[in-house]
């Protein structure tokens, strides 16, 4: 073994990442920015971002093939994903900044921990064994656990860490009793040569071995389905929602969304793709139960958080559609629908921060009464956010449900593609309250909004970018499916 | 290369509203002025759609074509045929009435109800131009956003739940509608309109499945008995400008689809479930009368008046049917015609009725029918239009109302006397509720102090009415270029119902 053979250099990316992360915790220590918001923490953490994005970026779907021996694979659907990352990432520190500060938090663990998770995400993503796709998973979870109980005095954030934390345990266990069955079954950790076993197990005659690779199967779909929060694995998304200080549930509701997505592709998909008649009605389960369980509870809500986090298991749901339709259009449309979905959710996050001041959380959605009399601009972002997390037209989300029914339905699953659209009129309703009190209701004060200039501009983007992306949705999408192949 | 005038007319509009946006709230009497010159110079740029319309040809006319979404092979493909272009006519004219009516009575937020309602424009004409399903579909939903926030930023006191009901119900209406469009992409290969209406072959249950899916989406919008109930609701909530959009255009959205997707696209469907759609239109047209007939307030009465006169268009749409099966080529034309020329003709009668409603509103405040009376006697030049409108809401000859019933009466009649003998009725029904409720509100001795203090319509109103009542005349008089314009593609349309898919 040369060091040639690793090719670094298709890591290069993670590596300024990891570096960055433990610079600027050296950094964070030996300079002391208590007075002048942490700036330089703050801006080496973008920079790190930034640079690192633009890194995988311009390096885009070269197909390197393999590296670090087989460990690690770099291709266009991880490139894209990562590049996503980089960017909720980047958006999740602008966002969090002012409202960190606001509550004494704002300290460089949140930055460092940050990155590591980002660090952990882009491991996740291009993970091609069952070894590193672990490391990556709980290089992410580690520091999620620690950002959850960031706010230390707080009861509700304890009680949501170490939920979390049990929850996130239990995952990782299922997860890793379903990989050592399918080491059992098929002798490697190496995504690829497993691939090849489970392909010529499948195609032999049923046995034993075909009953491990399927309770493999089970367990691993058990899992990844803890960590996307689908339904009935999904009881620690809305209490780790609610009680984590805002920016932090931002962060976490956003980015590891993507590497989630990336691991029940890389494993599903890449490696199980034979079991597709399995794991094919497993998520049919998943999916409708996520988009029933998740659109009816949020109905109640009062807490905006709370209601996001139900939102988000719906939203799980639509997305499980793409990929159960079990075809490269199908994982084009769960792509799509993951990466625009990250984006909505990074808004309507980012709005609840936006809103917020010392002493005031604005995560009731009682809070964002008269949001139009106070300021025009941002009701209108806000109101971009909920349409398009409703589906309406013409905003991205619509596109995002368009492209997913569509492959549900070309592959002939129509009682699924009706029971989604079902699911998706009773969620409007919780949408529809959102835009109801900011347009129809008086506010309770009528203080003008003005947040911080890079967080307006950066909201304003965000909530722009759903609108043209709901506009001109061409491109996106081509690119969502170009990775798999598909022109 | 001539100027891609829908796309104009769509997009004009749209632009507009970001233009009065940005104007703010702190001028708007400017805001005013510019909004209503948008609405004036897209009506005139929707002028050439009459006078350069080719009414020898059924094909679609102005057509506009690129690539949108090449992936998955939608276009941004518009036209306009004898049906459709009407229908954007009457929708470049309603807005500029509707901005010229919320002039005074809006003073909350100017700039966002003016530009509200040009977006609205911009969206409605975009769903009647539009050619490809998907295009069709954006525009379809995009045009509830809009509406939503009018009816509910200002609308009446219970404004929160009507604008709620309104939203989810048309919203419910069209997801199935979705699926239903994206599974004839798929079995076309592509989502022009007029590829999928020419798709061969569709089995009867897929057509059945389909027509039901359509069905849920139109059947709410026309509204159809019993799926209208947010009807009533949204257009007493609504301010004048947005009852008037409602019930001149979005109800027309629904008669629209029938005829452009659910006919040609599922015609043995259509055929099979025709005897239910022409018992709803019925039950619409005498049960829906009968309710109107008890109302106690004016613009609910208005709402159910226009609920039992959009039966008719689902009922001269479907006796096409029964006529076409009696090997009746000309009833069935003559029935879709007469469902056609009722949609334009009721958007002019019940856009006035609830104007007129709006101008006694803006004085007295109330809706009610009892605290009106004698109104004729401190406004006569209202009384005078108001009582035209109320004819014309009845059906009387010479009237544009008389003009849509009575093609529908003698198609139907053709096709089954019952059907004409239970449509007749609601010339009896219609007399009956508009005519008290004139009767109650304008003539008798002057009713409280509050007639005794009206004024007259000023200007700006009685240009608003008058243009409306010219328009209610000249239809009924001569409503030949109308339905010359449509003849051809009605016809067409009539070939394509004929023609099984099975």
């Amino acid at each position: 073994m040369t060091f040639e053979m690793l090719k670094l250099a298709a890591a290069s990316p993670e590596i300024l990442v990891l570096a960055g992360a433990c610079a600027i915790l050296m950094v964070d220590v030996f300079k002391s920015q208590q007075g002048e918001g942490r700036a330089l923490t703050y801006w080496l953490s973008l920079l790190v971002l930034l640079v690192g994005g633009w890194m995988t970026f311009s390096g885009f779907g070269e197909n390197v093939g393999p590296a670090l021996n087989g460990h690690f694979v770099k291709d266009a659907l991880g490139d894209l994903l990562k590049i996503f990352i980089y960017l909720t990432a980047f958006t999740t520190f602008v966002y969090s900044r002012d409202y960190l500060q606001d509550r004494g938090l704002l300290k460089g663990e949140f930055f460092v921990l940050g990155l590591f998770a980002v660090l952990g995400m882009l491991v996740m993503v291009s993970a091609g064994s069952f070894l590193m796709l672990f490391l990556g998973l709980e290089l992410l979870s580690l520091p999620l656990y620690a950002m959850v109980a960031l706010d230390r005095d707080s009861g509700v954030a304890t009680e949501a860490a170490m939920k979390y934390f049990v929850m996130g345990a239990i995952a990782s266990g299922m997860l890793l009793y379903g990989m050592s069955m399918l080491y059992g079954a098929t002798g490697s950790l190496d995504l690829l040569r497993v691939s090849e076993a489970v392909h010529r197990v499948m195609a032999g005659k049923a046995g034993q071995e075909q009953l491990v690779l399927i309770f493999g199967t089970i367990f691993i779909v058990v899992g990844v389905a803890f960590k996307l929060g689908a339904v009935p694995f999904h009881m620690w998304v809305p209490d780790v929602y609610q009680g984590s200080p805002t920016a932090v549930t931002l962060f976490l509701g956003t980015a590891p969304k993507l590497a989630a997505f990336a691991m029940l592709i890389r494993l599903l998909v890449g490696t199980l793709e034979p079991l597709v008649g399995q794991w094919q009605q497993m998520l049919a389960i998943l999916a409708v139960l996520s988009m029933a369980i998740g659109n009816v509870v949020a109905i109640s809500q009062t807490n905006l958080k709370r209601m996001l986090g139900y939102s988000t298991i719906a939203h799980v749901g639509f997305l499980l559609l793409g990929v159960l339709a079990g075809n490269p259009q199908g994982y084009g449309a769960a792509l799509f629908y993951a990466i625009t979905y990250s984006l909505m959710a990074l808004g309507s996050f980012g709005m609840i921060l936006l809103l917020s001041r010392v002493g005031f959380e604005a995560d009731r959605i009682e809070d964002f009464k008269g949001l139009n009399d106070r300021s025009p601009w941002f009701a209108a972002m806000m109101a971009i956010l909920m349409f398009s997390m409703a589906g309406v037209p013409p905003f991205v989300g619509f596109w995002a449900k368009w492209e997913v029914l569509r492959a549900v339905v070309n592959t002939g699953q129509m009682w699924i593609a009706i029971v989604a659209v079902g699911f998706s009129v009773i969620g409007a309703w919780y949408y529809l309250r959102v835009i109801w009190y900011m347009y129809f209701e008086k506010p309770y004060d009528t203080a003008p909004l003005v947040p911080a200039v890079d967080m307006g501009v950066m909201m304003s983007a965000n909530g722009l970018a759903l609108f043209y992306l709901g506009v001109f949705p061409s491109s996106l999408m081509a690119v969502c499916l170009m990775v798999w192949g598909v022109r | 290369m001539s100027l891609p005038l829908l796309s104009l007319v769509i997009w004009l509009p749209i632009f507009g509203a970001v233009a009065v946006l940005s104007l703010g709230e702190h001028r708007p009497v400017m805001v005013r002025r510019v909004a209503f010159g948008i609405a004036a110079a897209t009506f005139i740029l929707s002028l050439p759609l009459f006078t350069g319309f080719d009414s020898t040809s059924y094909a679609m006319q102005f057509v506009e074509d690129a690539p949108w979404i090449p992936t998955f092979g939608i276009r941004y493909s518009l036209g306009v045929d004898g049906i459709s272009a009407p229908l954007i006519l009457l929708t470049t004219l309603s807005t500029i009435l509707v901005v010229l009516a919320g002039w005074e009575s809006i003073q909350y937020r100017v700039s966002q109800y003016m530009a509200a309602f040009l977006v609205m424009e911009g969206v409605m004409n975009g769903a009647f131009a539009a050619m490809d399903a998907i295009l069709f579909y954006v525009f379809w939903e995009g045009m509830l956003i809009p509406m939503f926030l009018i009816i509910g930023i200002w609308g009446g006191p219970r404004r929160i739940y009507a604008t709620i009901k309104f939203f989810l119900y048309t919203f419910l209406g069209s997801v199935f509608m979705l699926v239903a469009l994206i599974y004839l992409g798929y079995l076309t290969g592509s989502f022009n309109i007029l590829k999928i209406q020419a798709l061969d072959h569709l089995g009867l249950t897929a057509q059945v499945l389909i027509f039901i899916a359509f069905m849920l989406a139109f059947a709410v919008k026309v509204p159809m008995w019993p799926v209208h109930t947010w009807l009533p609701d949204a257009h007493v909530e609504a301010p004048t400008g947005g009852s008037v959009i409602l019930a001149a255009i979005m109800l027309k959205m629904g008669g629209y689809g029938f005829l452009r997707l659910s006919l040609p696209i599922t015609p043995d469907g259509s055929q099979l479930l025709s005897g239910l759609m022409i018992a709803l239109s019925l039950i619409a047209v005498v049960y829906i009368g009968f309710v109107a007939l008890v109302q106690q307030d004016m613009k609910k009465l208005i709402a159910y008046s226009s609920i039992s006169h959009m039966g008719f268009v689902t009922l001269g749409t479907f006796a096409a049917f029964t006529a076409l099966s009696m090997g009746s080529h000309n009833a069935a034309v003559l029935g879709v015609e007469g469902g056609v020329v009722q949609m334009v003709s009721h958007g002019f009668i019940s856009g006035a009725m609830f104007l007129c409603v709006g101008v006694l509103y803006d004085r007295v405040h109330s809706r009610l029918i009892s605290d009106y009376g004698g109104v004729a006697n401190t406004m006569p030049i209202f009384a005078t239009l108001m009582v035209l409108f109320a004819m014309a809401n009845s059906g009387l000859p010479g009237t544009s109302g008389f003009v849509g019933e009575f093609m529908v009466i003698l198609g139907a009649f053709q096709a089954n006397v019952w059907y004409a003998f239970w449509a007749a009725t609601s010339l009896i029904l219609g007399a009956a509720y508009t005519l008290w409720m004139v009767k109650r509100v304008v003539f008798g001795p002057i009713g409280n102090d509050h007639v005794a203090a009206l004024s007259d319509i000023n200007n700006r109103e009685f240009v608003i009415l008058g243009v409306l009542a010219l328009f209610v005349l000249l239809l009924g008089l001569w409503p030949a270029p109308l339905v010359d314009m449509m003849r051809e593609s009605v016809s067409h349309l009539v070939d394509q119902i004929g023609h099984s898919k099975l």
